[in-house]
């Protein structure tokens, strides 16, 4: 489903991505893990189109989208929940979730109704402003209405930033289901262990803008051999 | 004998419309103390902490700082008078560099040399000094949460208040951010709200619970994570 070949991508003079190869297929779920300035989020940037690649290629079932802009890579079926959540805060719950829904129509109160039976912590804040949900009801919100355009790619920065443990478990169970129910692909960053190791099938390192290895699952709850893996220098 | 709290709220209420967000709260933190603040989404943590730095004016009760009554100050008086915080989502100059964010805390309260000489030992401090001519909208958000970490110390408040420090942070760097955290307190009180457990234990003397607004229970770390009230509103299935 998504091909990615040697993509390199940056801030201005300052490279990020140093040549990416990743190859993923449709409804798997890839973590990638490592320390912050590494690259995971320009990674994600990358493959939405927030950011174009300075060289390389990005495939998306099939088609280059290297030079797509990221409304018309939503269209083909990504969607991204960015770091920071980044919901509109001055709409309500209901109108975020519209928005998410856009690509697909108009959605009724009976589409908004049956997305939120993921995310039932939600369903009594509809007609809230987005401004005024504590960070991790933002973050659901974020989720839900990424999930509302009915997307085959995922891209997850950070989902658990800012939830409680108990919410955290829920949504690990929510993207299983939701990846068996409708094949979702998932491209998870995560510093939460448990949890990428609970969501992902395999999860790869990026270290210094490139992909530099595979962590088996079962070593994610030894923090030892993860520090081997991510490198030993968590220094800036 | 009787001391001073260095902040203490008193039946602290606040209302959003329809919304209760803080309900009776009574807190009292002594000098040179480390609280750890725990609970579920929306259960009033971020209020809380608005209403002691004067961003939030409560609807009802009373917020006293080293026995003063700042209820309902505008935010300039809680930071001069020594509260400092770090909010959820940094909140940098993004155009300046990492340097420029510290020093611009710094001359707040020091004169211009000394200003100087304490943006030096706060970037050391905090493990920044290789990214001080870094541009703060570059980097990556857990570079940022240290960052605004080094803002808030540079202007060497008597209180600080942090609020989720070690989002979006490796093992490592939670680690890291724990030691540090450990290293400040020596000479600084703190109140910090995490959701990492891993993180709570790390730093943790004493914990208080909020749930639905109110408090709920203060005690001992491993007394609060095996309280089958917070197991059940917040820990949940997989509590340590």
């Amino acid at each position: 489903m998504l091909d990615i070949q040697q993509l390199h991508a940056g801030y201005g003079s300052i490279p990020v991505l140093r040549g990416i190869d990743l190859h993923i297929t449709a409804g798997e779920a890839v973590g990638i893990l490592g320390h912050n300035g590494m690259g995971k989020t320009t990674l994600l940037r990358s493959i939405i189109g927030a950011l174009l690649p300075t060289q390389g290629r990005v495939q998306f079932n099939g088609q280059d989208v290297s030079r797509l802009a990221p409304n018309q890579r939503a269209k083909l079926g990504m969607a991204y929940v960015p770091q920071g959540r980044e919901i509109f805060p001055n709409l309500s719950v209901t109108d975020n979730l519209r928005m998410g829904w856009v690509k697909r129509g108009r959605a009724s109160a009976q589409d908004i109704d049956t997305l939120l039976d993921n995310f039932p912590r939600l369903k009594p804040l509809l007609e809230r402003m987005g401004g005024s949900l504590s960070g991790g009801e933002q973050q659901l919100l974020a989720l839900a209405r990424a999930l509302a355009g009915d997307p085959q790619l995922l891209l997850l920065d950070e989902p658990t930033e800012g939830i409680q443990p108990s919410i955290i478990d829920e949504i690990a169970d929510t993207l299983t289901v939701l990846r068996k129910q409708r094949s979702l692909t998932i491209i998870l960053v995560e510093q939460n262990l448990d949890f990428i190791a609970s969501v992902s099938e395999r999860v790869m390192v990026i270290k210094r803008g490139q992909i530099t290895g595979e962590i088996p699952r079962e070593h994610l709850t030894d923090l030892d051999t993860v520090s081997e893996y991510t490198g030993v220098s968590s220094t800036p | 004998m009787s001391t001073v709290p260095l902040i203490e709220t008193r039946n602290l209420n606040m209302r959003f419309g329809g919304v209760h967000a803080t309900r009776d709260v009574n807190f009292k933190l002594s000098d040179g103390e480390l609280r750890c603040i725990i609970g579920p989404n929306g259960a009033g943590k971020s209020t809380f902490f608005k209403q002691l730095t004067g961003q939030l004016r409560p609807t009802s009760g009373q917020v006293l700082f080293r026995g003063q009554d700042i209820t309902g100050c505008q935010p300039h008086v809680p930071a001069r008078l020594g509260i400092g915080i770090k909010t959820q989502v940094p909140s940098l100059f993004n155009g300046l560099s990492v340097w420029e964010n510290v020093w611009l805390s710094a001359c707040r309260v020091y004169p211009k040399a000394k200003a100087l000489e304490v943006t030096r030992d706060t970037l050391e401090r905090v493990g920044l000094t290789n990214l001080q001519k870094s541009t703060a909208g570059m980097l990556a958000h857990g570079q940022r949460q240290w960052v605004e970490l080094a803002v808030v110390i540079a202007a060497d408040p008597g209180l600080i208040l942090l609020d989720e420090p070690a989002a979006g942070m490796s093992d490592q760097e939670v680690r890291r951010t724990a030691d540090l955290i450990l290293e400040i307190n020596k000479s600084h009180a703190l109140i910090v709200v995490e959701h990492d457990m891993s993180f709570i234990r790390m730093i943790a003397k004493m914990v208080t619970v909020f749930h639905q607004g109110a408090i709920l229970t203060e005690d001992l770390p491993d007394a609060v994570m095996n309280n089958p009230t917070v197991r059940q509103v917040y820990l949940g299935k997989k509590a340590a």
